[in-house]
């Protein structure tokens, strides 16, 4: 009945995406349930699927089609359609990117269904699989299981899965699956960046960051003083930089910069999950915030329950002091 | 251009959630709702583009019980020109692909030249709604927009990749555009708008039986507090400045980051 797991793998121009090496330990883990490889999937690339198959994988597929050369949703459902239908597999597996997003829920409507989503956890056991996603911005869990037929479609949260701890064993067979590939609807431009990256927050040592709870664009100037005092860097989470109060090269986050600084300190963040995939590896991780159910207290190993802007300087001057 | 705009009413971000009796839920009864934040933005894009275009409807389509109207009249103040509610006590619980084959159902003999929504709901955050609902009618589709260029003949969009990166699509209309928060500044409802609301048209729809009452593929067991990676030393015990005095000595002592 069971025919294994699927395993989707992301790249940009043949640049494997990390997040996809997450996404084979997931569905490692997951086989290890059902007695079963996963097979990955790679769409043009034929290069990075030799390169897949150095992973415990019951086989690579290569789908290297002219019409796969660049990323469309077209095309890369069209494709993982067949795929998925050769193969008919138990579970599909994907990591919840921006571009699995993008094309992921068409192709699982093909089967008449959605994606269990953006999944942060699985216990996967042989007569029953729960998964775990996130509700409310992150400020609940949900046990999640399938009662429907297979195939059940998955993507995984970045971060989720360890992608070191995905299994090397000795070569996986690349097989090359032709494919019907149509001409895509929409025509993709070249990808470029916005602005050269002024401000490179990935190598600062402090940051302190700024969410909605600043409140008004008079009171960055309160943490920017604790920048000061600390000698750290001054960054945000997304809302701040839409409102224009910081630059974009200031955001951390999923459409932002990702940072493992020794000190996060979030002021008045909430702790989207678009925010925490871009600061959770922080060594220590300080929260303010007058929510105690604030999902950012789940991950600080500090907090204070409270007004930042009466927390602000009486932080910044006792800083001062122990600095003195 | 006529503009379809899909509007999800969800609880307030700043809502105190509480789990319901059965923990398959939050319980509803005093919460206060608002529009989903990028559903917002999704109108208000709407909204220029008509503007821009100068000629046009803009059809908001929102899906809920009756509490959904209070979202449904606020974007009519705002200025969209009708709307489409469909109405049921128990369709915010739907599956993505269950939702869209209802809107599906809702919205085909509109024949919109395009649809826009928010990028994924506040509360379930499924993120796959729209893109669905663009397979169900056969549009094509982009997602995580910032720009919308509609001037030409065919519809030319700025996505958000990750990292700092983005990409231009170009594709024929009808489609499907799902907004990402933050693309432009959201306009208040004006006096004259609120009153001229009140004449505008909300058709109500109610879904077939047949597409709600189906089991989901995806069904929640419980639902529960976050389990937490990391023992938090809450400080202050209430006080903010006293938690304030300890964090600078912990920083020091502690995480000897000072």
């Amino acid at each position: 009945m069971s025919n294994g797991i699927l395993v989707f793998i992301e790249h940009k121009a043949g640049a494997l995406n990390k997040t996809s090496l997450e996404a084979i330990a997931a569905a490692q883990q997951l086989g290890n349930s059902i007695n079963a490889k996963p097979t990955a999937v790679v769409l043009g690339a034929a290069s990075l699927a030799n390169e897949i198959a150095a992973y415990d994988l019951e086989k690579v597929i290569n789908v290297d089609h002219t019409q796969l050369a660049e990323y469309t949703s077209d095309t890369y459902a069209a494709a993982m359609e067949q795929a998925v239908r050769a193969l008919d597999p138990q579970y599909v597996v994907m990591s919840h990117t921006y571009l699995v997003r993008d094309f992921a829920p068409k192709l699982a409507a093909r089967f008449g269904k959605g994606l269990i989503s953006d999944c942060i956890r699985m216990n996967a056991e042989s007569d029953k699989t729960v998964f775990t996603r996130r509700l409310f911005l992150g400020k609940l869990d949900a046990d999640v299981v399938s009662d429907g037929e297979q195939p059940i479609f998955l993507t995984f949260q970045s971060g989720a899965f360890r992608g070191d701890q995905a299994v090397k064993e000795s070569s996986a067979a690349v097989e090359q699956m032709p494919a019907d590939v149509p001409e895509p609807r929409m025509k993709p431009e070249a990808p470029f960046q916005e602005v050269k990256q002024a401000v490179d927050l990935s190598k600062a040592e402090i940051i302190v960051a700024i969410g909605r709870g600043i409140k008004s664009k008079d009171n960055i100037a309160l943490a920017e003083k604790l920048c000061e005092a600390l000698g750290a860097d001054l960054a945000a989470s997304r809302p701040i930089c839409d409102a224009e109060w910081l630059p974009i090269d200031r955001q951390i986050g999923s459409s932002g910069q990702t940072v493992a600084p020794k000190l996060y300190i979030a002021l008045g963040i909430s702790g989207a999950i678009q925010h925490l995939v871009g600061m959770k590896n922080s060594q220590t991780i300080v929260a303010i915030n007058k929510d105690p159910e604030a999902p950012i207290f789940d991950i600080a190993d500090y907090g204070i329950v409270g007004d930042l802007l009466e927390a602000l300087p009486v932080l910044t001057e006792e800083i001062r002091k122990l600095k003195s | 251009m006529k503009i379809l705009v899909l509007m999800k009413q969800v609880a307030n971000k700043d809502a105190i959630l509480r789990i319901n009796k059965e923990s398959t839920w939050i319980e509803e009864a005093d919460l206060s709702f608002e529009v989903n934040e990028s559903d917002g933005y999704a109108l208000e894009e709407a909204l220029r583009i008509k503007e821009k275009t100068g000629a046009g409807e803009v059809v908001v389509v929102s899906m809920g019980p009756q509490r959904a109207k209070s979202v449904i009249k606020d974007a009519l103040a705002r200025g969209a020109d009708r709307a489409i509610h469909i109405v049921g006590d128990n369709v915010v619980h739907l599956s993505p692909f269950a939702a869209a084959t209802v809107l599906a159902e809702a919205v085909r003999a509109e024949q919109a030249d395009l649809i826009m929504s928010g990028l994924q709901s506040d509360d379930y955050g499924y993120a796959q709604t729209g893109v669905i609902l663009a397979e169900i009618l056969g549009f094509p589709h982009a997602t995580i927009v910032i720009e919308v260029d509609a001037s030409g003949a065919e519809l030319r969009v700025k996505r958000e990749l990750e990292s700092g990166w983005y990409q231009w699509y170009t594709m024929p209309m009808p489609a499907l555009l799902t907004i990402q928060s933050g693309i432009s500044q959201i306009r208040y409802a004006t006096l004259k708008g609120i009153m001229a609301a009140k004449k505008k048209e909300i058709k109500e729809v109610t879904p077939s039986a047949e597409i709600v009452s189906k089991p989901s593929h995806q069904r929640i067991e419980k639902i529960y507090l976050p389990m937490k990676t990391k023992q938090t030393q809450l400080l202050g015990g209430g006080d903010t400045k006293r938690g304030a005095v300890e964090l600078a000595e912990k920083l020091r002592s502690e995480a000897r980051v000072i």
